[in-house]
C-alpha cells in the first residue's frame, strides 16, 4: 500500500525528516508514536502533499505510484485521507454542503457520477446514526462552535464518507475525553477493513487499547528509533521517551 | 410645428449629411452625433415623443449639470471622463450589426455562460445574437403581462409610462433622486433613454418576482437606465435588477438612476446582481458604473429591502438608500461586494431616520482579491424626530492575497438620544489551513475558494430569491477564477 524509502523533509528550510523507512500493508494499522517535535504531524502533511513541506531526498510509493507527481487533491482523490489534529473552522460553510462538495469532487476525480442530494443525504444518514451526529451539528458551518468532541466525529464522519485506502489520523485522542474517545476510536475502528490501511499518530498509548494497532513505531529527531508489535506501546507508556530519545531534548 | 420636433428637424438637417447614421432616418439604427448639448437633448425627447414638462426637467438637470463637478470623495482612481466624446441617443441597434451566431461572440463570455449552466438560446440573447423567432420569451412575457394587468400591476418601459401613465410619473419621477442629486444622477436625468417603471396599486401583493430578465429583448436600455418603482399604501412587490449572466456591452460609463416609492405598509425587496465586465488583468476596458439608487419610505409602517450581488464592472460608485420617513419603518441592505484583478469599489448605503421607531439593518460583505481594492462607504443618521430610532451595522472584509485593499468608512450621526446605533466590523482573511484543509479532502483551489468565500457571504446571498441565489453562488466562484494559489 505504501513505501516510504530514505525520506528527508524541510520545513522552512529546517530539516525535520532525517531519514525515514517505512512500509505498511493493505489492511494494516500502524500507529507512530513519539515526543512532541520528534516530526510526527510533518509527516502526515508530508504524505498528504502540503505546501511548505519540501520533500529532499527519499521516496513515497503509493499502491504502485510515485506519491511526488500528485497534488493535494490528487492524492485525496487516490484515496488518501487526512484526519486533522486541529480541524479548521470554515465559517458559513455548512458541514452538509462541504461533505456533499467533497465527496462529490473526489467521486468526479474517480471517475464516478456525482450524487444528487437525495442519495448523498441517505448515504449521509447511515453514517451520522452511527457516529452520533445530530442535524444541529451538520447545519453549522464546518467545526465552527464544535466542541473537541464534535470535531473528530465529524472527522471521522468525512473519513466514513471519502471511504479512502489510506487514512493517517493525527493525534485524533487530543483533546479528547474518555466518552469521546471510545465514540471515535469506535467509528475508526468499524471502518477498519482488508483493502484500508492506516497510520495513527499519537503521544499516548490510551488511544492504541481502543484502535489496536498491528504495528508500532516510535518516532524520534525526524527517524523511526524502534519498531514492534502493539506490545511496543505498552513498553513506552512504562519507561517513556527517554530511552529513544537519546541524549538530547526533544525540540 | 410644436418647439420639439421643430429643433429636431433642425438638428437633423444640421447633421443629417455629415453622419452615416444621422438621426432623421427611421431605420433600426440610429445614433445621435457624439456629444451633449441641448439639441441634443431635445431630439432624445422629441425621439420618446415626450411631454414638454418632461423635456423641460431634462433641460432644467442639463443646465445644473453644467454647474456641477464630478465627485472625487470615493476611494476610486479612473481616467477622467470625456464627456463630449460619448453617444447619448442610439437606438436599439439592428439585428444583422449583432453577430450572426455564437460563433463569433467572444469565447471568455460563452465560458461564463456555460459554468453558470445558461441554456444555449439565453445565451444567443444574452450574448445579442440575432434570434428571429423571438422563442420562448415572448409567450413568458406575455402571459406574464396579462397576469399582471389582472392584479392592477403596471410594469412597462417608462418612455410607455410616460405616454401611457404621465400622471403617475410626473407625481413620482425625481421625488426621490430630484433632478438635481448628484453629478451622475443629474446627468442621468438629462439623458436617460430608458428603464423600467413599476406601479403597484393600494393592497395588491404582486403574483410574481419583476425581473427586468424579461424585458432582455425589448430596447437597448443603454447606459442612462431610469427606473421608478411606486409600491402603493399595503402593496408587496420583488423586483430582479439584472442578471447573474454578463451582457454584451459596448458602452463604458453607465450612471442609472433607481428611485423607490413606498407609502403606508407597503414593502419593496429589491435585488441586483450585477456583472458587468470587469475589465482584463491588466485593467482595460471594463465598465464604469456610477450609479444612485434611493427608496422613500414615505409611508407608515413601510420597509424597503436592498440586496446586491456585485461581481462586475472595472469601477463601482454606488449605495443604494433609504430614507425612513414614515413612523416605523424599516431599511434593510445586504452587500456582497466582490473585486478582482485591478477592479475598484466604493459601495454602501445610506440609513436616514427621519421618522418615529425607526430601524435599519445593514450587512455588507467585501471580498477583495488580486490588486483589487474595495470600500464600503455608508452613513447612518437619526434625525432629531428619529425617537426610538435603531441601526445595526455589520461589515465583514475579506482579503484573499496580500497585494489588494479592503476599507470600512462608516458615517454615523445621531441627533437623537433615544436612538440606538450598533456597528460591528471585522477583516480576515482566507487562511492557507482553510485551503489545505479543502484539498485534502479533494477539492481543488478555485472549488476551495468558492466554497469558502459563498460561505462568508452566507448572510447576504440567502437574502436573494431562490432561483438568483443558485446562479450568484457559481458568479461567485467564477469572479474570483485566478486569485486561489
Amino acid at each position: 500500500m505504501l513505501e516510504i524509502k530514505g525520506l528527508h523533509a524541510d520545513v522552512d528550510g529546517k530539516e525535520i525528516l532525517k531519514g525515514i523507512d517505512l512500509s505498511i500493508g493493505e489492511g494494516e494499522v500502524h500507529a507512530i508514536m513519539g515526543p512532541n517535535g520528534s516530526g510526527k504531524s510533518t509527516l502526515s502533511y508530508v504524505l498528504s502533499g502540503r505546501d511548505g513541506y519540501d520533500v529532499t531526498a527519499g521516496t513515497i510509493t503509493y499502491r504502485g505510484r510515485d506519491l511526488s507527481e500528485l497534488s493535494i487533491e490528487e492524492r485525496a482523490a487516490e484515496g488518501i485521507f487526512l484526519g486533522f489534529q486541529y480541524p479548521v473552522e470554515l465559517p458559513g460553510v455548512s458541514s452538509t454542503t462541504f461533505l456533499k462538495t467533497a465527496l462529490n469532487a473526489v467521486r468526479r476525480q474517480r471517475g464516478q457520477d456525482e450524487l444528487d442530494a437525495v442519495q448523498f443525504m441517505k448515504r449521509l444518514r447511515v453514517h451520522t446514526k452511527a457516529l452520533n451526529i445530530s442535524d444541529d451539528m451538520l447545519r453549522r458551518g464546518v467545526n465552527v462552535g464544535f466542541s473537541g468532541g464534535e470535531k473528530k466525529r465529524n472527522e471521522i464522519l468525512q473519513m466514513a464518507l471519502l471511504e479512502p485506502h489510506f487514512a493517517v489520523l493525527d493525534e485524533t485522542d487530543s483533546g479528547l475525553d474518555i466518552d469521546a474517545l471510545k465514540v471515535v476510536a469506535e467509528g475508526v475502528n468499524a471502518l477498519r477493513g482488508p483493502k484500508r490501511s492506516m497510520l495513527v499518530i499519537t503521544h499516548y498509548q490510551r488511544l492504541l487499547d481502543y484502535i489496536v494497532p498491528d504495528y508500532v513505531h516510535v518516532l524520534a529527531h525526524g527517524r523511526i528509533a524502534r519498531s514492534g508489535g502493539k506490545e511496543l506501546a505498552l513498553e513506552l507508556e512504562e519507561k517513556g521517551y527517554g530511552a529513544f530519545v537519546s541524549g538530547t531534548e526533544a525540540a | 410645428m410644436s418647439y420639439t420636433s421643430e429643433t429636431a428637424d433642425q438638428v437633423s438637417s444640421i447633421a443629417g449629411d455629415k453622419y452615416k447614421y444621422g438621426f432623421v432616418t427611421d431605420i433600426d439604427t440610429e445614433l445621435a452625433p457624439k456629444g451633449l448639448n441641448e439639441d441634443i437633448i431635445r431630439f432624445i425627447s422629441a425621439k420618446k415623443e415626450e411631454p414638454e414638462w418632461l423635456l423641460e426637467w431634462r433641460l432644467r438637470a442639463y443646465r445644473r449639470w453644467l454647474q456641477m463637478e464630478e465627485p472625487s470623495w470615493a476611494k476610486v482612481e479612473y481616467p477622467e471622463i470625456d464627456f463630449q466624446d460619448a453617444y447619448y441617443y442610439a437606438a436599439p441597434k439592428s439585428k444583422e450589426d449583432g453577430p450572426k451566431s455564437l460563433d463569433e461572440v467572444d469565447p471568455e463570455l460563452l465560458r461564463t455562460y456555460e459554468k453558470l449552466g445558461i441554456p444555449l438560446h439565453e445565451q444567443q440573447m444574452l450574448a445579442g445574437v440575432a434570434v428571429d423567432a423571438v422563442f420562448d420569451s415572448v409567450s413568458v412575457a406575455t402571459t406574464f403581462r396579462k397576469e399582471l394587468a389582472k392584479a392592477g400591476v403596471i410594469f412597462c418601459p417608462i418612455s410607455e409610462a410616460v405616454r401611457e401613465h404621465p400622471e403617475l410619473v410626473q407625481k413620482y419621477l425625481g421625488s426621490v433622486v430630484p433632478y438635481s442629486d448628484n453629478f451622475y444622477a443629474t446627468l442621468n436625468s438629462a439623458v436617460f433613454t430608458d428603464g423600467s417603471f413599476v406601479y403597484i396599486p393600494k393592497g395588491v401583493r404582486c403574483p410574481m418576482e419583476l425581473s427586468t430578465y424579461f424585458r432582455i429583448n425589448q430596447a437597448n436600455t443603454g447606459q442612462f437606465e431610469r427606473t421608478l418603482i411606486v409600491a402603493d399604501e399595503g402593496s408587496y412587490v420583488s423586483y430582479l435588477e439584472g442578471c447573474t449572466a454578463p451582457q454584451r456591452d459596448e458602452n463604458q460609463l453607465h450612471a442609472a438612476v433607481v428611485e423607490l416609492v413606498l407609502l403606508d405598509d407597503a414593502e419593496i425587496k429589491y435585488s441586483t446582481v450585477q456583472n458587468w465586465y470587469p475589465g482584463d488583468e491588466n485593467g482595460n476596458g471594463g465598465i464604469y458604473n456610477f450609479v444612485t439608487k434611493r427608496a422613500a419610505c414615505r409611508g407608515r409602517n413601510s420597509k424597503v429591502s436592498w440586496t446586491q450581488v456585485e461581481t462586475g464592472s472595472a469601477v463601482t460608485w454606488k449605495y443604494p438608500s433609504c430614507i425612513l420617513q414614515g413612523d416605523n419603518s424599516i431599511g434593510e441592505f445586504y452587500s456582497v461586494a466582490i473585486t478582482n484583478n485591478l477592479q475598484q469599489a466604493d459601495t454602501g448605503t445610506k440609513m436616514i431616520h427621519i421618522g418615529e421607531n425607526t430601524s435599519s439593518t445593514i450587512i455588507a460583505k467585501g471580498i477583495s482579491a488580486g490588486r483589487s481594492q474595495s470600500t464600503y462607504r455608508g452613513l447612518v443618521r437619526m434625525q432629531p424626530g428619529a425617537k426610538g430610532g435603531r441601526n445595526y451595522t455589520q461589515c465583514d472584509s475579506l482579503l484573499i492575497g496580500d497585494k489588494c485593499g479592503a476599507h470600512t468608512v462608516p458615517y454615523i450621526e445621531n441627533r437623537n438620544r433615544t436612538a440606538q446605533i450598533e456597528h460591528e466590523a471585522t477583516t480576515a482573511k482566507i487562511s492557507e489551513d482553510q485551503l489545505f484543509y479543502c484539498r485534502q479532502r479533494g477539492l481543488s483551489d478555485e472549488e476551495a475558494l468558492s466554497m469558502i468565500v459563498n460561505g462568508f457571504c452566507k448572510q447576504v446571498l440567502q437574502e436573494l430569491p431562490m432561483e438568483f441565489a443558485v446562479e450568484a453562488q457559481k458568479l461567485v466562484g467564477i469572479s474570483l477564477e485566478g486569485s486561489a494559489g
